[in-house]
């Protein structure tokens, strides 16, 4: 084996991350829907050959996608030894979740990449495609007891043989879908990324030579590995344990516990999730192979350092029990799996916040909130609009979090309202942030947002909503407190209702004059509320991001009628708290 | 120098200016410290040291005061004006985050939440009002935001792209008791779909308004008071010039002026050269920014994020920045491998070895441990030597050791990663867009990018380098060339299929007439006007879009035409057409361009009478490619047209230093230029 000398590897390890990087850039750009071009659900990578583990990753790819890829370039591999092995010009295509990762939406497009004859490495693109079938238009059936209630399943099968697309399959895709033509030109666009990533690749081949090449990827790997090692072993050495909550499955109204015991002994790490719930009857569930691809999500974002890089699991064991929530198989429902990481991804915060309270950051608001509207407008001429929404990220040791962020699982940015209002017959009446929702700190939680929407005149439609966060709000760390819970209610303005299963809703009818309204949570507070400066705190309420009465209860901190701090009234209450 | 042009860069450490006698066809050029807060010193003193100012025809003024009040945040206190439930859009942002790793960190808008006030109004995207403004509404609000201390104002109104009408109204509510010019709105300022985009843009003019208002102005009263009778012209982003009362008017276009000038007096120098493709390097303390002209054409982007929050979208010369510059600071990670910038020293306390207290080695301390850096002649004039001594024992310490090399073969391995980035950042714009790098020219401009310039061709393949002859007066030079300009954008949200062709003309020659007008009534001398169309295009369904030049006067416009354009613009972009799927028009671009007169750039060209054999100042020992060089030095200005040097050879001037390496030949070009290639 070549080895490389430092300055080579850092500059093949640019030229590698080009390549990646330019394929995200080309699916976004041609992508249809807007899940995919505004919202960037998008990965792409390269794959080593023989196991799948993932390579390069694109820096603009979604972050659970770069844990998850390498799982479906393995099911691809499995699926293609048995069918003779990869050929040249062939292309995967597969959905299934519960060899890849994550849910049906999720397309993954597979390419072997050969040199003289030989197998060199794996390309893939993933996409979020708007619908393929299910009971609920857009894929996220909150009453999903069953995978085939969430749309259709595709195995990895060859979409393309010597270059040519197999129109079979893409006809057996187009029926299944209630949007057939976004699909098309989504699948196109993944086509477009993988063509242009084999290109750049080859013309990187031809200039340093395989040997070179593999020679960089294989560097990339163990100084991901050694990168790891070295952040692990820089913890403290003990066992440190952390529970946190989801609502209920949707189908029954019953809390389900994640549970992570997280054992750090000089420079490897144990991920246990022993205790966690069992495998539930909503669509809360996720396969092991997602388990571990959020684990490698939450990890990422305690280590930024670290590249997205297969290598940087290897110091890491993982212990997921089979039929567990976090160990699912099919027929499983797992359409709802943005919930359940989310969650898994706060227990290895809250795990950081006991031996590395110095890194981690309270939690974010955690829940993806996806939320679907649709309706017939005209003679046979269906819409769905189909969104995720954000809320507040945790107050961490520097500063307050982020107001309006996105998922950590996630970089997605959210669609302008304008374009949804001129794509669908809809009309937001609010788009703000929400008070008192951040939970209160040193470093204060960041405000989640509260989305009103109607529609227009003569339209009706039905809802659907999955999220969570509804009766678990996101918690505090080092002294802060949680943030406001996840809320949603539809009807009139004098006439709200809320879902029994509180974030969780299922064709909701709406008519003129009513509005479904989502408010979602902020991120946790980092540190003691009452050793926020009563400035900081007055000029939050001047703002409107904490109430006054808020300011007193949680920060003991008291206003005068023009807004400024009542320094005497302060004292006081601070006093009587110590 | 009388009847002449003067283009004025100033920059945060000296004001560059270059002169031209349009009739005698002969230059000045002149760099006096900048006066940070009393630009108007140093601006004149500048403009004295070029001939005085009365007899100037006109000042054309490159300036980075927007710049540098967005990125310090040193804008003025301003209102927000919005519909009722919207007033966040600004601080909500697109959902984003800071980085894609590590959730940490927040976001402070440029207008605090008390300051941003809503009132009842509504149109929808089809342009239909829903709810109309009350005149007694906003009224109060502007009151209240004027009680507030508010000096600017913007009105920002869900769907006004589609329908101006209440944002118009509202303005003309607040005209009549704002105390100031300082009132805009979002249909004025980008009539563009997309909330976020429009309100940042429209918030961030109004946040430079007063303080670019104001700057412009003690500009005018200085240059009035020196009896300047001429015309005073501002650059924009676009690299088009603009009159100052649009530059008070749009201030947010002036975001990128002078990194814009730089860019155009590159394609003019390039193209005059011989060279219609080349890409730029300016390297600079803390930054390498590329740009890259294509058949004499800069490439455009259509919006950037001067910071995390901070978007501007309106026509601007693309420029790339990576953070390598002199002042990056290089280390060795935990996985061994060696990193350059993005942290820096920048310019205080600077690299190691200007002895300001940093003791992290920089790429400035390996250029000069390599011995291509003259260690008793520093560029900029500020030092009188730089201690080699201390920059190596820190390259030694921070790398050498880490890797088990010696200094010098560390600094060695740090000019390498750093040649590798520049690289990669060229790679990008130019190779990864599809252009060929065989055909293309690097032309390194600032202190620092002829030091690297030979090392990025043969990295790249890229056909020479063509190193101007002021490379420090490059943006003031692009001052005096650039055209006038007037970039004018609409949505329109219309489907191809049985378009209303005539009417889409009438609107377009509507927009077209307007633009002119801007461009017309900015009183420079134009050999010419040109109006070009655009359109942004996409498939019915697609989010994103092509920017389709619409090759067609507006009174032809035709269904057939229009799809003609789309789809060659779509092919270049993508491989596949998806026939079938409506096509739809998203937005359409007017571009006003007022062309000015030719610029002969043979005066540049040395005079006659120096020779080779004078220029030559003698050797020192340079280190390239594992083993120390005696490399010839020659005082670069000194050099006659025609005069071939092979490397290795330094070339010195006094603000920059250009590095010929082994197996390179520079000549000097008829413009002055050195051309530098293979031997």
């Amino acid at each position: 084996m070549t080895v490389l000398d430092p300055v080579t590897l850092a500059v093949l390890k640019g030229r590698l991350e080009q390549i990646a990087d330019e394929m995200d850039a080309t699916l976004a750009r041609s992508a249809f829907n807007p899940i995919i071009a505004e919202a960037r659900d998008l990965s792409h990578g390269l794959y080593h050959a023989e196991t799948g583990e993932t390579l390069v990753q694109g820096t603009a790819g979604l972050p659970i996608f770069v844990g998850a890829t390498a799982f479906a370039v393995k099911a691809v591999i499995e699926a293609c030894a048995k069918e003779g092995g990869p050929r040249e010009g062939e292309t995967w295509i597969f959905n299934d979740p519960y060899d890849g990762g994550t849910h049906l939406n999720d397309f993954r497009l597979v390419r072997p990449v050969f040199r003289k004859g030989t197998l060199f490495c794996w390309i893939a693109s993933v996409g979020h495609w708007l619908d393929i079938g299910g009971n609920v238009p857009g894929g996220y059936n909150p009453r999903a007891t069953d995978s085939h209630q969430e749309g259709v399943r595709i195995p990895p099968v060859r979409l393309m043989r010597d270059g040519v697309v197999d129109g079979a399959i893409t006809a057996i895709l187009a029926a299944n879908s209630r949007v057939a033509q976004s699909n098309w030109g989504d699948l196109n666009g993944q086509i477009n990324a993988l063509d242009l990533g084999e290109k750049r690749l080859a013309a990187l081949l031809d200039e340093y030579g395989e040997q070179t090449i593999a020679a960089a990827l294989d560097a990339l790997t163990q100084r991901a590995a050694s990168l790891m090692r070295a952040e692990i072993a820089a913890l403290p050495d003990g066992v440190y344990e952390a529970e946190d909550f989801l609502d209920n499955d949707g189908i029954v109204d019953t809390p389900l516990p994640i549970r992570l015991r997280m054992t750090i002994a000089g420079e490897t790490m144990a991920l246990d999730f022993t205790g966690s719930a069992d495998g539930c009857a909503g669509p809360l569930n996720i396969s092991r192979a997602t388990t571990i691809a959020c684990c490698y999500v939450a990890l990422k974002h305690l280590f930024p350092e670290v590249p997205s890089n297969g290598g940087c699991l290897h110091p890491i064991t993982f212990t997921v029990p089979d039929g567990s929530i976090l160990g699912a198989s099919a027929p499983k429902p797992v359409g709802g799996y943005t919930e359940t990481i989310l969650r898994v991804i706060d227990t290895v915060f809250r795990c950081f916040a006991q031996g590395a309270p110095d890194r981690a950051t309270a939690a974010p608001f955690g829940t993806i909130n996806a939320l679907s509207i649709s309706g017939w407008r005209g003679a046979g001429h269906r819409w769905v609009m189909f969104c995720f929404f954000g809320g507040g990220l945790g107050g961490n040791p520097e500063t307050d979090g982020l107001n309006h962020g996105n998922n950590p699982i996630s970089t997605a940015t959210i669609p302008p309202m304008e374009i949804l209002e001129a794509a669908y017959p809809v009309a937001f009446r609010q788009w703000a942030l929400r008070p008192d929702s951040g939970g209160p700190g040193l470093h204060r939680g960041g405000c989640g947002a509260i989305y009103e929407i109607g529609l227009r005149e003569g339209i009706t439609a039905e809802a659907f909503l999955l999220g969570e966060r509804g009766r678990f709000p996101p918690f505090g760390t080092n002294g802060g407190g949680h943030a406001a819970p996840n809320r949603f209610s539809h009807g009139r303005a004098d006439d709200r209702h809320e879902p029994p299963m509180t974030s969780k809703a299922f064709g909701i009818a709406l008519g003129p004059g009513e509005t479904v309204r989502l408010e979602t949570p902020g991120g946790g507070g980092w540190g003691d509320p009452r050793a926020r400066t009563p400035e900081a705190v007055a000029r939050d309420v001047r703002c409107g991001y904490v109430s006054a009465e808020a300011a007193r209860r949680d920060y003991a901190v008291a206003l005068l009628p023009d807004g400024s701090v009542d320094a005497a009234a302060t004292a006081a209450l601070r006093g009587a708290g110590r | 120098m009388s009847g002449a042009i003067v283009g004025v860069d100033v920059g945060g450490t000296f004001t560059d200016l270059f002169a031209l006698d349009t009739k005698s066809g002969t230059f000045r050029v002149a760099k006096v410290p900048s006066q940070r807060g009393d630009e108007a010193a140093g601006f004149l003193a500048g403009l004295e040291a070029v001939g005085g100012v009365g007899t100037l025809a006109a000042v054309v003024h490159g300036t980075t005061v927007g710049t540098n009040a967005l990125l310090e945040r040193k804008g003025a206190r301003i209102g927000l004006i919005a519909t009722r439930g919207f007033r966040d859009v600004l601080e909500m942002r697109r959902r984003d985050r800071r980085r894609t790793w590590g959730l940490w960190g927040d976001f402070v808008p440029v207008v605090e939440r008390d300051l941003r006030l809503e009132v009842a109004e509504r149109t929808f995207a089809d342009g239909t009002i829903e709810q109309g403004i009350d005149e007694a509404e906003i009224e109060a609000a502007g009151r209240a935001l004027l009680a507030a201390g508010a000096e600017a104002v913007a009105v920002a109104f869900i769907n006004a792209y589609a329908n101006p009408a209440n944002e118009r109204a509202a303005v003309s509510v607040l005209r009549r008791f704002w105390p100031n010019e300082d009132v805009c709105c979002s249909s004025e300022i980008l009539p563009e779909i997309r909330e976020f985009e429009r309100t940042s843009t429209t918030a961030l003019n109004a946040y430079l308004q007063p303080v670019v208002g104001a700057y412009l102005g003690r500009l005018e009263d200085a240059l009035a008071g020196s009896r300047f009778g001429g015309a005073f012209h501002i650059v924009q982003s676009n690299g088009g010039v603009m009159s100052t009362a649009t530059a008070r008017r749009l201030p947010v276009r002036t975001a990128l002026s002078g990194p814009a000038a730089g860019v155009i007096a590159a394609a003019a120098i390039a193209e005059a050269a011989g060279f219609p493709d080349v890409i730029t390097g300016d390297l600079g303390g803390t930054s390498f920014d590329v740009s890259l002209i294509a058949g004499g054409r800069p490439s455009f982007a259509a919006q950037v994020a001067v910071d995390f929050g901070l978007v501007i979208r309106t026509p601007m010369v693309e420029i790339t920045t990576i953070g390598a510059g002199g002042g990056s600071i290089c280390r060795v990670d935990a996985g061994g491998l060696l990193q350059v910038g993005p942290e820096s020293a920048g310019s205080r306390p600077g690299p190691v070895c200007y002895g300001g207290g940093n003791d992290r080695p920089t790429l400035t301390d390996a250029n000069l441990v390599l011995g291509r850096i003259n260690r008793e002649r520093p560029i900029g004039g500020g030092l009188a030597r730089l201690d080699a001594e201390a920059a190596e024992r820190a390259i030694a310490a921070h790398v050498g050791e880490r890797l088990g090399l010696g200094p010098v073969e560390a600094a060695e391995a740090i000019v390498r990663v750093a040649n590798a980035r520049m690289a990669g950042a060229i790679r990008l714009l130019s190779i990864e867009r599809g252009h060929d790098p065989a055909r293309f020219a690097l032309m390194p401009f600032g202190g620092g990018g002829a030091l690297h310039a030979g090392a990025l061709i043969k990295d790249l393949g890229l056909a020479a380098a063509l190193v101007p002859r002021f490379p420090g007066v490059t943006s003031a030079l692009g001052c005096v060339i650039a055209d006038i300009r007037h970039d004018q954008v609409q949505t329109v949200n219309l489907t191809l299929e049985g378009i209303d062709a005539v009417s889409l003309g009438a609107r377009l020659e509507t927009m077209a007439g307007e633009a002119r007008q801007v461009v017309e009534a900015s009183g420079l001398a134009l050999t010419g006007l040109d109006v070009r169309f655009e359109a942004d295009m996409h498939y019915a369904g697609q989010t994103h879009s092509v920017a389709v030049p619409l090759p067609l006067a507006a009174a032809d416009a035709s269904e057939a035409a229009i799809r003609a354009a789309f789809e060659t613009a779509y092919t270049a972009a993508f491989s596949r057409l998806l026939p079938g799927i409506p096509v739809r028009l998203a937005t359409v671009r007017v571009i006003a361009v007022g062309r000015r007169p030719a610029v002969d750039l043979a005066a540049l060209a040395p005079s006659e009478g120096s020779t080779l054999e004078a220029a030559r100042r003698g050797q020192r020992r340079v280190w390239f490619e594992g083993s120390w060089h005696e490399a010839a030095v020659y005082d670069r200005l000194s050099l006659p047209v025609g005069a071939r040097v092979e490397g290795p050879a330094i070339l010195e001037q006094a603000d920059a230093t250009i590095v010929v390496d082994p197996g390179l030949a520079a000549t000097v070009d008829r413009f002055g230029n050195l051309v530098m290639r293979s031997a």
